[in-house]
């Protein structure tokens, strides 16, 4: 039993050590299908977006144009892929829009929904929400 | 209620309750699956035999929920059922209650008495954090409050006192999103100050000690997908009583977390040594389903 505490331990540890690495591969835009594959992804997520009324009064005003085009250049930089972000900060796009937990929360089960149905592994999907993770605090309750 | 006493049929009840998803399904759900864990043994939060830091429901800042929750513990000499509901408000309080039977099966002939009951009243508070997004791992604090239904056994084995007892605990619980290559995986301390016997069970303080201890309880799991966590627990135990030796718990465990309506925890657990019975080590099985 105790051999296990220790085992238990030290696993957490490796777990910490791995969280802080960086990786600056393109793998992760690889395994999402490079530019096509986050094309449909991201036409997926806001067909899922339309699908949640709560979600989608927020998106009422929008210029869905520019916000597929963004939100692909986002999704293919922060996946190490070969774009550049153009569009504006987290924190300035979320102002004023007074976005609960609840509400990042169920985005963020749309953007997994739409995954899953473009047929992207877990694993992969983990891997993205990583990257995605920290903009929370710039999203919500701003 | 009847039902109580039948745990496997209760179980199956319990899955006809929360196997039909709400209307409130479509809209705005508080947390990723997975992330109110499954419930602890005591009725609180957690995995099967630590509390984590996390709520035991699906509610966000903005909201309450609900969990009704069952769990068999089938041991050599002893089963152990564990029934009860927890309430959880805006993902910052959680209140719990479970009821604890537990059988004696031949060793309660000797004694005249076929099981233990008690009650276990359970408060936590999140002080910090959140489990997957903050820096630094979700904190919390919290207490469980027990009362001996039969305190016969507690009396006979040398228990200081055999009426009701408290414990008191602060769990630290955090998520690594890709932890590595893709796996998520959640690691969980908890630190508990206690007196109790064998859960309570046996009733609380002894000759070797009186008065609390503090003792370390570790969960860790990983969640290759949000549908399913492996893991394994250890939990250290007070050893009060000389008599009758005490030993750590550990388990490993399976969980099945289909949807945001119910969940189920396998596992292999290993109590040690309870009462002078030795190697106590028995299947686990817990279903938690969550009513709004
Ligand atoms: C990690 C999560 C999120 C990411 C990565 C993200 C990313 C983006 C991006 C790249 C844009 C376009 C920026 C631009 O036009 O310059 C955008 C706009 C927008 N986002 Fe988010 N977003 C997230 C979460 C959310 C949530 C939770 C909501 C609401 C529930 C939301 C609502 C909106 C709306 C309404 C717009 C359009 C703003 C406008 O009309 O100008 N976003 N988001």
């Amino acid at each position: 039993m105790k051999t296990l505490l220790i085992a238990v331990i030290s696993a957490l540890l490796v777990a910490c050590a791995n969280a802080t690495k960086t990786t600056q591969d393109d793998s992760l835009y690889r395994a999402l299908g490079e530019l096509e594959g986050i094309e449909s992804i991201t036409h997926r997520f806001i067909n899922e977006i339309g699908f949640n009324r709560e979600i989608i009064t927020h998106f009422s005003d929008t210029d869905l144009g520019r916000f597929k085009e963004k939100f692909i250049e986002q999704i293919c930089f922060e996946s190490g892929g070969p774009c550049e972000y153009t569009g504006d900060s987290m924190q300035q796009v979320h102002r004023g829009m007074d976005i609960t937990e609840g509400e990042f929360n169920a985005t963020v089960n749309a953007l997994t929904a739409a995954m899953d149905t473009e047929g992207v592994d877990k694993r992969t999907q983990n891997r993205l929400l990583k990257k995605l993770a920290p903009m929370r605090g710039d999203i919500i309750y701003q | 209620m009847k039902w109580l006493h039948r745990p496997y049929a209760s179980m199956m009840f319990l899955a006809l309750l929360v196997g039909t998803p709400s209307a409130q399904a479509e809209q705005v759900t508080g947390k990723l699956l997975a992330a109110p864990g499954v419930t602890q043994v005591e009725g609180s939060g957690g995995g099967g035999l630590v509390p984590w830091a996390v709520l035991a429901g699906y509610d966000s800042r903005e909201q309450t929920s609900g969990t009704v929750f069952s769990t068999q513990v089938h041991l050599p000499d002893y089963r152990l059922n564990s029934q009860g509901v927890a309430v959880s408000f805006y993902d910052r309080v959680e209140v719990s209650y479970a009821k604890h039977r537990f059988d004696l099966g031949t060793l309660g002939g000797a004694l005249g008495v076929n099981d233990i009951e008690q009650d276990v009243l359970g408060v936590k508070a999140r002080l910090y954090g959140d489990l997957i997004y903050s820096q630094w791992p979700q904190v919390s604090v919290g207490l469980q409050h027990r009362w001996l239904r039969d305190r016969a056994v507690a009396q006979v084995v040398g228990a200081d006192e055999a009426d009701q007892g408290t414990d008191l605990y602060v769990s630290a619980t955090k998520l690594w999103l890709d932890a590595f290559s893709g796996v998520n995986v959640l690691g969980n301390l908890t630190l508990r100050a206690s007196r109790a016997n064998q859960f309570g069970l046996l009733g609380y303080g002894g000759d070797v000690e009186k008065s609390h201890s503090i003792n370390a309880e570790t969960s860790i799991a990983l969640l290759p997908h949000p549908q399913w966590a492996i893991g394994a627990e250890y939990r250290q135990k007070p050893d009060n009583l000389s008599a009758f030796e005490e030993e750590d718990a550990g388990d490993v465990f399976v969980a099945y977390l289909p949807n945001e309506h119910f969940n189920v925890t396998g596992a292999w657990t290993n109590l040690g040594q309870i009462a002078g019975s030795k190697e106590q080590k028995g299947f686990y099985l817990s279903l938690t389903g969550y009513l709004w």
